[in-house]
This record gives structure tokens, sequence and C-alpha cells, in this order.
């Protein structure tokens, strides 16, 4: 009598490897009997191409009727191996790859970069290029957190307001379009500063964005906010306690829907933070609607924080004077023999860092997006690695989702929102 | 990290014996891998210190004889509001380290990927496998014996 899906594969076909994802999965003593279907568990496995988890997360559920007992997660299927690649290219030459990492917010991506090297640098960048900095990141936490709105409500069976966030982010696109003259993989920043100024006009579009977006916003949330189908669906749904959220070390919105007040840009500031008036918003409930709602008032807290940086923009430059560590502009390079030298060294043998280790973070939409750069005095990082928010808070997964339906894996995953770009690196 | 919070780090850990380094900034300390449980369950557990997260691990192939890998973990205090690295420095022919996930349980997959990426063994670890590679693979990519473009052959193909 086969008990268990291996026995019973190794009946049909005696070669087949025992799977060490099989394996764990039934690790704890879950032998599965075909004899009754109804009486007995069952592995399914979900993903990775499967439309709810928002990627190509892959997740080997064990289930006993609807209920599911175990989960194993299993990345890597969009690993590409950036942290190698990184090893083998100039600092300079790693921005555009930071796009890719969370594609859903590329201009947060090049500021936490550029914020760890410039750090491992010595770099003081101009007043200005922080101001931008600033903007552009807080509008990509804004074109983040429109996705994981519009798509959470889209897992509770909500088309309109899906739409109604990607027609907002396509304004964003379009302001992006402005100042950095594409929509969507920026490679913005530079080592330094910024690529280049932001025109009068974009300050224009901004403005009129943040005027007209909290109406929006008001209209986003009235459509969901006393609707039965989608409280009932995330309302006590995905339930993880303060202390193991913080056991697991998971940041971001979900620590703070768990009730703890912990933000990278209040408590360890950089760029003009510490010169902003805004809130962190916090709740205690720590399940599925207190993660969207948190991510909501962001939003909030984010258009403040534009309106703020617009009405203080500081004139003057936006890229440090560091001719030793900083790309010259183009024009110059073409008619100053200076600037030329400069611009060969920088584009051939690279900044040389001192030697030594050094770590910059910032908080990204998701969570602690962290560079640990180690340099050996070269102008190639001799070890970079990268905590992404969302590789650690999917870790958390097989607690949420512990004894949860298997409908409700839909809106667990979704309150997570993973990126795997940034997940499998 | 403010002054008096390093100096009363380092006080409560007088006993262990231990070297500090900077990491551009932030305080780090250096520990062997007979140390390590006992130092990290001091620096979660001791009210004072209280570093409630460990929110990554770092590995590190230095490519020398000796010494030649080290785990870095990046501890943070949602009490205190600052960071500490915790480093480890491995032996080259068996690098080996006790697994820390029995203090925060987020390290498993942290430890899993220092693994899968340069082969350091975490003793005690409830389920080392690879996390990123497939579970064929042999070799550890970020290894610097490992060649960029990858070793031909490493992953089979289909059988025609």
């Amino acid at each position: 009598m086969p008990h268990t899906v291996y026995e019973k594969m190794k009946e049909n076909d005696p070669e087949i490897p025992k799977s060490k994802i099989l394996e764990a999965l039934e690790s704890q003593d879950l032998s599965i009997e075909f004899d009754d279907a109804l009486e007995n568990e069952m592995v399914l496995n979900m993903g990775p191409q499967h439309p709810a988890t928002h990627g190509v997360l892959r997740l080997l559920v064990s289930l006993d009727g609807e209920t599911i007992k175990k989960v194993v997660p299993d990345l890597g299927y969009l690993h590409r191996g950036y942290e190698k690649l990184a090893e083998n290219m100039s600092y300079h030459e790693f921005i555009p790859h930071t796009d890719r990492l969370d594609y859903l917010q590329p201009v947060a991506n090049n500021v936490a970069y550029t914020l760890a090297v410039e750090k491992l640098l010595n770099l003081e960048i101009p007043e200005r290029a922080k101001y931008i900095r600033t903007i552009s990141a807080e509008l990509g936490r804004i074109q983040s957190h429109l996705i994981a709105y519009g798509t959470t409500v889209m897992d509770t069976g909500g088309l309109t307001p899906f739409l109604w966030g990607m027609r907002e982010r396509e304004k964003i696109l379009d302001i992006y379009d402005t100042y950095i003259g594409v929509r969507f993989t920026t490679s913005y920043t530079r080592i330094g500063g910024v690529a280049q100024d932001m025109p009068d006009e974009s300050f224009a579009a901004i403005r009129k964005f943040i005027d007209e977006f909290p109406g929006y916003l008001k209209e986003m949330r009235d459509i969901i906010e006393r609707n039965r189908v989608f409280v009932d669906r995330l309302e006590g749904i995905g339930y993880m306690s303060k202390e193991d959220i913080i056991n697991y070390g998971i940041n971001g919105p979900i620590l703070r829907a768990a009730g703890v007040d912990s933000d990278l840009r209040k408590d360890n500031p950089y760029l003009i933070y510490d010169k902003l008036d805004f809130d962190v918003p916090t709740t205690t409930e720590s399940d599925c609607l207190a993660r969207f709602w948190i991510r909501f008032q962001e939003m909030y807290e984010s258009v403040k924080i534009i309106r703020q940086c617009i009405d203080n923009m500081p004139s003057g430059p936006v890229n440090a004077l560091e001719p030793k560590k900083v790309l010259p502009k183009k024009e110059r390079v073409y008619t100053k023999m200076e600037e030329l030298i400069h611009d060969f060294m920088l584009i051939n043998f690279g900044q040389n860092p001192p030697v030594g280790e050094s770590y910059g973070a910032v908080e990204s939409s998701k969570g602690e997006l962290g560079f640990y750069i180690k340099s050996d005095g070269s102008g190639h990082p001799f070890r970079m690695k990268i905590r992404s928010p969302s590789f650690c808070n999917i870790q958390g997964l097989p607690v949420m989702l512990k004894n949860a339906f298997i409908s409700d894996s839909v809106v667990i995953i979704g309150g997570l929102d993973p990126v795997m770009g940034e997940a499998d690196k | 990290m403010k002054e008096e919070r390093v100096n009363l780090i380092k006080e409560k850990l007088a006993s262990f014996g231990i070297e500090y380094y900077d990491v551009n900034g932030t305080t780090g300390i250096v520990t062997t891998p007979e140390k390590i449980v006992d130092v990290c369950s001091l620096l979660k557990s001791d009210a004072d210190i209280s570093f409630e997260q460990c929110r990554d691990a770092v590995g590190i192939d230095n490519f020398k004889k000796e010494n030649r890998f080290e785990v870095i973990y990046n501890l943070y205090s949602l009490k205190f509001k600052d960071r500490l690295f915790v480093k480890v420095i491995l032996d080259t022919k068996k690098p080996e380290t006790p697994s820390l996930t029995g203090i925060w349980a987020g390290v498993n997959w942290y430890e899993r990927e220092a693994y899968d990426m340069f082969g350091i063994i975490f003793a005690n670890h409830p389920d080392l496998r690879r996390i990123y590679m497939p579970e064929e693979f042999e070799h550890y990519p970020l290894r610097k014996d490992f060649p960029l473009m990858g070793i031909p052959g490493s992953i089979p193909l289909p059988k025609k």
C-alpha cells in the first residue's frame, strides 16, 4: 500500500529521484493515503505561473480539505545572479540593474543604491539633488502602493479599483517622462547626484498631480471602505502575532501593521527626511486589512512629503563637485581636456573607494532595502549583498498561511505585496 | 549608534574577548564559531542591548589561504533604533558555524542563501538546502573561483 505521493510515483516509475522539496514537505509525519480522497491530505503545487502569486513564486501546499496544513515556498525562478554580476562591473554600471530589482518602483531603487555607494565613497551630494531624489523616491512609493492597492482588491474580485490605481500610476510615469526622459526603467540617479536637473514643467506636473491625487484617493477609499465583500475577505485573515513578525525579521508596512513604529526614514534619517514633517501610520490588528490600510495611509504621507519638497526646493547644482568621483557632463567631455581625462578614468577604472565595508539602507515601499558593500580599493565592489525586503517578508508566509483556507492564500500573498524580481535577485 | 550604547555592549561582552571593527560608522563585532551562539543570545535577550531582529546574513568569500569565509549578521534593535553587525570568521577547508535559527527564526532563509551561494555549513540548521539554485546543482556560484559565465554542463539539459 503506497503511503506517500513519492511512493505512489515510484510505483509508476522506479527511476524517479526523490525531490528534496518533497522530503521537506513530508518531514512532519504527513503521510498521505489515496484510498479515500475526502478524508486525506493532498499536496498541491501553486505556481510558479499562477496569477495570484504576483510573479514567479511557487508554493507547495499540503491541504486537508480546504485548510492549509503546511506550506513550503520555493524561490529562484527569477534568479539572475545580480550579486555576482555586480562584482564584475563598476559602481556606475550597476545602476541600470537596480531598476530590475523591485520593478514596481525603479527610481526608489536607484536612489537606494546610489546612497549606499555614496556612503562608501564618503561623498556629500548637493542639497537640490537630495530634494529631487526625495521626490523621486516618494513618487516611487506611491507608484508601488497603487499596484498593491489595485491587486489586493482585484484578488478579492473587484476590477474597477485596479483600473483606477493604474490610471493614477500612469500619471506618475508621465511625470517621470518629463524629467527623466523614460517612463519605466529609469536609471535616473548617478553617483554624486542625478542624471539631469528637473525642469519647471515637471514641477508644474508634480504640483498638479499632488493637488488632484488626494481627491482620487478618497474615491478609491470610498468604493471599498464599507464594501461587505472586500472587508469580509480581508478582515482577520493572514494574522501573524507581533512577536512572530519581529522574530522572523519582517519589516516595512507589515511590521507597522502589527503595532511597531519602525521606519528608517524617521529612525535613521537619510536624504532630507529629518527636515520633513510626516507621520508613520501604525495599527495593531496585524491582518491583511490592516496591512492594506497602512499602505493606503502611507500614500497620503508621501503626498505630504512631496508637497514640502516642492515648496522648499533650493536652487543650485545637482551633481557634487568631485571630479574624481562624479561623472562630468557629456558636453564638457567633448570640449574640455580635464573632463575628458576624468571621464576616461571613471568609465575604465571606476571610483576607487577606500578599503573597507559599508552598509546603506533606505525604507523602500516594502521594507528595508539595503546594500552591504565590501570594497578592496578597486573600481569594482569586492562583494555586494542586496538585502531585499520581499525576500525576507516572504519568509513569514508559512506562518500566515497555516490553517487558512486555500482561497485566502491569494489575499495573504497579496497582503505581503512581494515582488519576485527583488526576492530572487 | 550612540557612544554609550557601544560602551555598554563592550562592557557586557567583555568576558568573551571580542574584537571590534567599523562598518563605515556603524559598530561591528568579530567573533568565532565557538562563541557566536552565546554572544548572539546575550545580544538578543539582554534588555539593555535588545537586538530583537536579525535582518540579514551576508556571506563573504575573501579568497585567501587562511580564514577564507566569513558571515556577517545584520542586527537591528527596534527599541533603540540602531544597528550592529556580527561577523564570524570561518575556516577555509571546512567552513562551518552553528546556526542561529534558535535565536532568530528569520535567520533560516538568510543562512540557506549563504549555504547556496558559498557552501557555508550551518550546523543544527533545521532545513539546510539550496534556496535559489536547483537542487542538483553542485557548485557554489558566489565563490570567487566560480567563473562569471558559469560552468558548461553544470545544469544538465533535458534528454532528447
